[in-house]
Order: C-alpha cells, then structure tokens, then sequence
C-alpha cells in the first residue's frame, strides 16, 4: 500500500469538506535533529469543536501543536489557520503555552501578563488606557482570579499560573484556542474553572484544541479527539474514535488493559 | 583644590566645559545601557553582551592599522567605533551560528568566540605597539576606558549615541517584554523573536561600541548588568524596572566619570562600575520590596505571628505549650501568666482565634474555589478576606453542624 495515496486521498477530502475550517494539517513533520518528533501528520479539526490531542510522552503531542503554529519550524507539510497561511490568520487564533516554558519570576504582575494579550491590538507605541485595564481585568473575573490582579506573578500557585495564561488568551479575543496541557498539575479548583470557561467558548462559536493526557476526562470534556504518537493513529469524535482499540494502537504496550477497562469504552 | 572640593564642584558641573561634558556623556551612556542592559537580564544572556564586548578589540586594532595605512590619525574615534561594531557584529552572529548550527550550547560559543576575539586583538595591540606611529595611540585605554584628553566632539558622539540607544530601547518595549516572558507566545502573536532577539544584541553591541572610550570593553557588560540586577529589588514591574535601571545607570556613569575626573590617575571604567555596585548593595540590603533586611524582617514577623496564632489555638485546646518562642511571645503579649496559664485577655484571644479557625474550616468545606480560600496565609482573620454575607452563612452552617452533632449525642 503506498502511504503516498493515502496522503492524497485524504487531502481531497480535506479539499472538499473543511475549506474553512480552523485547522487543516497535511503532512506535518517536525524533527529535533534528525529523529522526527512528529511524522507526517494529518488533522482538520472542525469548528466550533472541541478537540483533545491524545498520546503518551514524548509522542510529539506539544511539538504538533507548535509546528502548527510556527513556533517550531517543520520540516514538510502543510497548515492552513482558516483556510489560510497562519501569519495572514494570526489574530484569530490564541495559544496558551505550558506553564513551564517561562520563569514565573519575571518582574510582571497578575494584569500586566493579562495586558499582554491586548499588544496585538493596542499596537507598539500607544499606551494602556482604562478601557484595557477593564478588558483585561473582565478576563481575569473569567477565570476567577481578579482578586489577583496585583499580585506579582512568582507569587502564585501553578493552577493559578495557568488560569492567568489562559486569561491572556481571553483577552485576545480569538476564535480559535490551542492549549498545551492545561490541566497538567493544577488543583481541582482550577480544573473546574478551566473546563468551564472551554466549554463557554465552545457555547460561543469557538473552536478549542487541547493537549490533554488525563484519559478518564477525556469524554467529559471533549467532543472529538486526535490520538497522536509521532504519527497520526486516529481522528474523530470521541464515540467512535476514543475506543480500546485506537488506544492500544497509541499507547502501545505502555497503557495496561486493566486501565483501558476503567474507561468504560464502548 | 583639593580632590574634595573638585569632585563637589565636578558633580554640579561647575568644574569647566570639558568635564561637564564628558560627565553628561557617561551619564546617558549609562542611562542607556542600563535600560537594554534591563532586557539582556531578563532573557537572560548578560554572558552574550560579554562575548560581545570582547569581540570588539580586534575592530579597534584594525581600523587603528587601516587608518594608519591610509595616512590620517589612526585615533579618529568614528572609525575606531565603526571598526569594533563590525568585528563585534561577527562574534555576536558566530555565537548565533555556533549555538544554531552546532551541537555546543550557547555558553560554550560564548567561551570560545570571547577568547579567540580577545587573544587576536590582545595580539594586534601588540603589533600596533612596535608601529612607529602606534607608540602614542593609547589604545590600551580601550581596556578599561579613560577620560583623560577626551576631545569634545568624542563626548558629544557618545552622549548622543546613548540618548538614541535609550530610545530605541523605549520603542521596542513591549516586544522586548514579550520575548524575554515568553518567546512561544510571542511568535504566535506575530513577533518575529528572532530579529527582536538580534535588536536586543545590537541594542548591547551600540552601548558596548560607544562605551568603549569610557567604561572600556572589559568592564561594559558590568554597566549593562549591574543596574537592571540593582532595579528587580525595588519593583515587580518590567516597565518601572526599566526605568530604575536606567536611572542607576545613569547615575553610575555620571558619579563615576565625575570621580575619576577628579583625580587623574583614577581610571574612569572601575570606578563607574564600582558606583554601580553601591547602587547595587544599597539596592539588595535596603530596598523595601525584595531588600535582605526587609525580606528578613517580613520574614521573622510572620513567624511571630505563626508562634502566636499556635500558641492561643493551644491555649483554647486547654493543651500545655512547649515552644520556648511561643511562650515568650505570649508572655509579653500579656496572654499567659509565668506558670503558663492563661490570662483573662488570653483566653478571649484564644477563644477568638478558635472561633476564627472554626470559621475557616467550614468555609474551605463550603466555598473550596473562593478566592479568599486560595489567598489565605492562615493568619489572616476571615473578616478581612470575606464578606458580611459570606461570613453570615458560614456561622449559620457552623451553628447547623453542631445542633446536628448535639442531636446526635
């Protein structure tokens, strides 16, 4: 069977159905050296949906995302942000990075990492004015810490790191979220936030894309997934696509049957 | 005059034309620095400003010999500058290409690019040396920087460079704050990291290359550095912290060339390096915010208040305290007698501790994502965290609970 076919097949599929959607990924391939972190993926993700991308560590989950976004270069493949190249789309997509990728020591309080958000439409020169400082601060009531605001930014709990970056992305006002492990270390209080304020978006229209690998939330909280390790395994709403099967595939020997069995997959 | 009545009279600029210029030139070098020295600090690569300076010595010797060659003054201090930006642009992009291209990470680019640029330009000074024209340059003062014969127009080149280095550093603030936070994040939103990385480097390489004459090229990094180190104790504030660093900077530089203006054989470079790092020691032990005497005396003020709170919540548990601190704290508060039992001001303190701790216990059971509940440090007494209502409620479910329990028994 030559891959080569099934590349084009889908990509007409990808053609016809989803001209517009807010991500279309052909082919994907990024590599750290010469060992390849994600390897010829191919993903569309519907709007208005909300996506769990799912595979154990190190499958290339995190390094998916970032090259679909640019933020790491790819080696081959296609991406297009609503139907679109992503700096012609930009403004319409928001992305929360790991907690992790930054010191939290950073001389910024609560609402200056919030203020953030708002520098693509404040622009370079101009300075803040109340009305941001209101947007902003409407953000953070979001998820629950404008209580906060002032508080300098070490200060704070890792669930709470994580809501403030995901307030920054409110701010953005986008149409589309792209989430890398929110729900990686956080407290329970904070889950519940989080999940709350994604499933508003959604209410809204949005479109919202998370690394997730807590198995047992998955069908709560999301409606489709995309079972990633290093190459794409299976794509598709979380009835018929998050099966036993599709995760053994993924996950290989490394997720015990007895696990599976606790999901309670059809 | 003496060296006290001089410095006095350097310092409000009394001292003549020249010095007042050259102390106004150090001062908005160092205004400038300190403020893209504020960015390098927070990305985190003050050793790349050092390769950078470094890399800056064969330029000079260079365009000493080139400009020789070609008959004018090897001196002109245009041309030296040119020549030291050209070569310290090469290191700066082969640390850039080594890290990228290579296995080796940055610190050991940084290492091998700083030495070889040095050990040539160590090497060409010495060449310059045995020049017939070369004897008189000075360009050893390069080094560690000199004051000494600086001509006008050399202040005046330095005092403007650094002016619009600093404004360059205002322009750039916000992608500049979002790069060194947060580059991921910053891509997406369309920075283009990469050349904001690259004028963050310029931004050191400009104050390094007009900095020369001053501070010289050993000690620069200190000037970029120091200040913006010196500003994080006063702020938690990108922005305000910019603005301190380049004070301290300015400062620094100004005090500094005044000094050692005032006193020849003081070279110029130590001694505003060493100004910066009196700013720096005020800033680490005295500054109210993140200062060591504040942070111990926050620190041993909170353990008061912990020994205090355990020891009335033991005294409402009717339970002997050990605790050598907490006996002594509460001694003196008046709440126990010398035989360890509690006053009549003791047991309503004690009492209104447990109450309070009470109160907490069913909050955190009744409100687990309040934010009062996230931000309390277990000291704090509920009335100041919630509200009237909340608290209301609270009292209602404590009162509920036991009418249970007494139904029960």
């Amino acid at each position: 069977m030559s891959s080569a076919k099934l590349v084009a097949e889908s990509g007409k599929i990808l053609d016809v159905a989803s001209k517009d959607a807010p991500l279309t990924v052909r082919g994907l391939t990024v590599s750290y050296g010469n060992k390849p972190a994600v390897f010829s993926v191919d993903a569309s993700i519907p709007a208005g949906s909300m996506t769990a991308i799912i595979g154990p560590n190190g499958a290339g989950k995190s390094t998916f995302l970032k090259g679909a976004l640019g933020v790491v270069p790819s080696l081959s493949g296609e991406v297009r942000i609503f139907g679109k190249l992503f700096e012609d789309a930009r403004d319409r997509v928001a992305y929360v990075p790991q907690r992790a990728s930054v010191d939290w020591d950073f001389p910024a309080r609560v609402i200056d990492v919030v203020l953030m958000g708002l520098y693509g439409s404040v622009g370079l020169f101009r300075l803040w004015r109340a009305r941001h400082r209101e947007q902003a601060m409407e953000c953070l009531k979001r998820v629950g810490m404008a209580d906060f605001a002032d508080r300098q930014i070490g200060q704070l709990s890792g669930g709470q790191q994580q809501r403030v970056f995901l307030a920054r992305a409110l701010a953005q006002n986008a149409e589309f979220y792209l989430l890398d492990e929110p729900f990686a270390g956080v407290d329970a209080a904070t889950e519940r936030a989080i999940v709350s304020v994604l499933k508003e978006l959604k209410s809204e229209g949005r479109t919202v894309v998370c690394v997730h690998h807590d198995l047992s939330t998955v069908a709560e909280y999301f409606d489709r997934v995309l079972l990633i390790n290093v190459r794409r395994i299976a794509e598709g709403p979380v009835e018929t696509t998050f099966t036993a099967e599709n995760l053994q595939e993924t996950y290989g020997g490394r997720l015990a049957a007895t696990h599976i069995d606790e999901l309670h997959l059809a | 005059m003496g060296f006290g009545d001089y410095f006095i009279s350097a310092l409000f600029l009394q001292a003549g034309y020249n010095s007042a210029l050259v102390a106004i030139g150090a001062g908005l070098l160092g205004l400038s620095a300190g403020s893209a020295g504020a960015f390098i600090f927070l990305r985190k690569r003050a050793l790349v400003s050092d390769a950078i300076s470094h890399a800056t010595l064969p330029g000079v010797g260079l365009a000493f010999i080139i400009m020789v060659a070609f008959g004018s003054d090897g001196r002109w201090l245009p041309g030296l500058i040119l020549g030291s930006a050209i070569s310290s642009a090469i290191g700066l992009l082969m640390v850039e290409w080594i890290t990228r291209k290579t296995r080796l990470t940055e610190d050991a680019a940084i290492g091998a690019v700083l030495s070889v640029f040095f050990g040539f330009g160590i090497v060409l000074l010495t060449v310059i040396q045995t020049m017939s024209s070369g004897r008189q340059a000075g360009l050893e003062n390069f080094l560690l920087g000199s004051t000494a014969g600086m001509l006008i127009s050399e202040a005046t080149t330095i005092a403007v460079a650094g002016a619009m280095a600093a404004g360059f550093v205002f322009l750039l603030r916000r992608p500049m704050t979002l790069v060194a936070f947060d580059p991921e994040y910053a891509a997406t939103t369309g920075v283009n990291v990469r050349n904001i990385d690259l004028a963050m480097m310029g931004l050191a390489l400009i104050v390094t290359v007009i900095g020369l004459k001053i501070v010289g090229l050993i000690l620069i990094v200190a000037l970029l550095i120091i200040p913006p180190v010196a500003a994080r104790f006063w702020t938690n504030q990108v922005g305000k912290m910019i603005g301190i660093a380049a004070v301290i900077g300015g400062l620094s530089g100004y005090v500094g060339a005044v000094l050692s203006a005032a006193h020849a054989a003081l070279p110029t470079g130590p001694i505003i390096v060493l100004v910066a790092f009196g700013f720096f020691m005020i800033s680490a032990l005295f500054s109210p915010l993140r200062g060591g005497l504040a942070s111990a005396l926050r620190h041993q003020r909170f353990q008061r208040r912990v020994h205090r709170r355990q020891g009335l919540l033991s005294l409402a548990r009717r339970e002997p305290i050990y605790d050598g601190l907490t006996i002594r704290i509460l001694r003196r508060a008046g709440m126990i007698r010398a035989d360890g039992v509690a006053t009549a001001r003791g047991r309503i303190a004690a009492e209104k501790a447990a109450h309070d701790e009470a109160r907490w216990a069913m909050a955190r059971r009744m409100l687990p994502d309040d934010s009062a509940i996230e931000r309390y440090d277990g000291l704090t007494p509920i009335e100041r965290m919630m509200t009237p209502d909340q608290i209301a409620e609270i009292d209602r479910m404590i009162h509920n609970a036991q009418t249970t329990q007494g139904a029960k028994a």
